[in-house]
């Protein structure tokens, strides 16, 4: 599977830098070295949830007890969290810092994931969730930081979209 | 069995606890036995007190955590009981309110009143200790067994679909959320 393993572990290395120790995460074809990474690590608690939307719970739980926490999802498993992302982490001022694997986008081969590609940014817009990509291993270390610094600042979601071009070598 | 009734019997343990109370009845009726800075009342986002539970259990081991839930709340996100399982904390009781009704918005019946059996679904989701109550007495019990067994569990509370006059109090929102955060702060040790 031509997900890189390299770009995967400067994402992850950046994640524990900003002091990250809970991660949750739903499997996706570009993340599956990120959960490896995550599972295999005993300095973090990795949860595997049914559904995107129950990260924003594992969340806002961790950061209620100061714990800093990252959510590792698909963007249609953004999609369907929705309603938490509304209703609890904006409702209650919750930092979320949200990895969300943009697919869909030009280069996509997989039909079913088209729609998702077109209709993620303006969701993000629509829902003024400040988000940036993550699309080259120069700058992804440093846009981790500076959105996990934004999330704590502001206390809202955060969104980086995980390029192609990042995650994928073919 | 009336839910404010089985919540004063309780009261002595939610106020040793970190407690997640859903919306509408439930939030209302805990407070007006007396708000405490270790409750949350998650006033919207329907189905993720569990989550939330289950966030702050893992991130707090060495405090209880006690999930105030309803059966249409979790009805939206039974994946959660998977959830849950799967991790088990020791250190975490989820108690579902079940009064077979979407109460706050109208009384509307839900699927636990047409055969749905949360106790069945929890159990098969993998939580072990799983329990249905219908009396005060058996609902304290049980509380008071699973808080001394030391595992997760979940309790199923069948009560009527009664409530508060108003749901609305005089907490506002972000008032309890950074007085809360303030508290498990105050108690975390990992």
């Amino acid at each position: 599977m031509p997900v890189s393993v390299a770009n995967s572990k400067i994402v992850y290395g950046a994640l524990k830098e900003c002091g990250v120790e809970i991660m949750s995460a739903l499997p996706e074809t570009w993340l599956v070295h990120l959960i490896r990474m995550a599972d295999e690590d005993p300095e973090m608690t990795l949860v595997r949830l049914a559904k995107e939307e129950e990260g924003v719970g594992i969340s806002a739980g961790a950061h209620f007890a100061g714990v800093k926490s990252a959510m590792l999802m698909q963007n249609h498993g953004f999609l369907a969290a929705i309603n938490g992302i509304v209703s609890f982490a904006h409702l209650y001022k919750i930092p979320l810092l949200m990895l969300i694997s943009y697919r869909g986008t030009h280069g996509e081969r997989d039909p079913w994931q088209t729609q998702g590609g077109n209709v993620t940014e303006p969701v993000l817009r629509a829902l003024g969730i400040p988000y940036t990509f993550l699309d080259s291993p120069g700058s992804a270390a440093r846009r981790i930081r500076q959105a996990q610094t934004l999330a704590e600042s502001s206390l809202q979601p955060v969104a980086l979209l995980l390029m192609r071009d990042l995650m994928w070598e073919e | 069995m009336l839910r404010l009734d089985c919540l004063r019997t309780i009261y002595p343990e939610l106020e040793k606890s970190i407690v997640i109370s859903i919306m509408g009845a439930v939030a209302a009726e805990l407070q007006s036995l007396g708000h405490r800075e270790n409750f949350f009342y998650l006033q919207h986002a329907m189905g993720l007190a569990s989550s939330t539970g289950l966030g702050l259990a893992l991130a707090v081991p060495n405090q209880e955590i006690i999930v105030l839930d309803g059966d249409g709340s979790l009805l939206m996100n039974l994946g959660t009981l998977s959830t849950m399982a799967r991790y088990a904390p020791k250190n975490l009781l989820h108690i579902v309110f079940d009064n077979e009704s979407l109460l706050s918005v109208g009384g509307f019946p839900t699927a636990t009143g047409t055969g749905a059996d949360l106790e069945g679904i929890a159990r098969a989701s993998g939580i072990r200790r799983a329990q249905t109550v219908r009396s005060c007495e058996e609902f304290a019990a049980a509380v008071r067994q699973a808080l001394a067994a030391n595992e997760l569990a979940t309790i199923i509370a069948k009560v009527e679909a009664t409530g508060p006059a108003k749901y609305v109090t005089d907490l506002a929102l972000l008032e309890n959320r950074f007085q809360f955060a303030r508290y498990v702060r105050s108690v975390a040790r990992r």
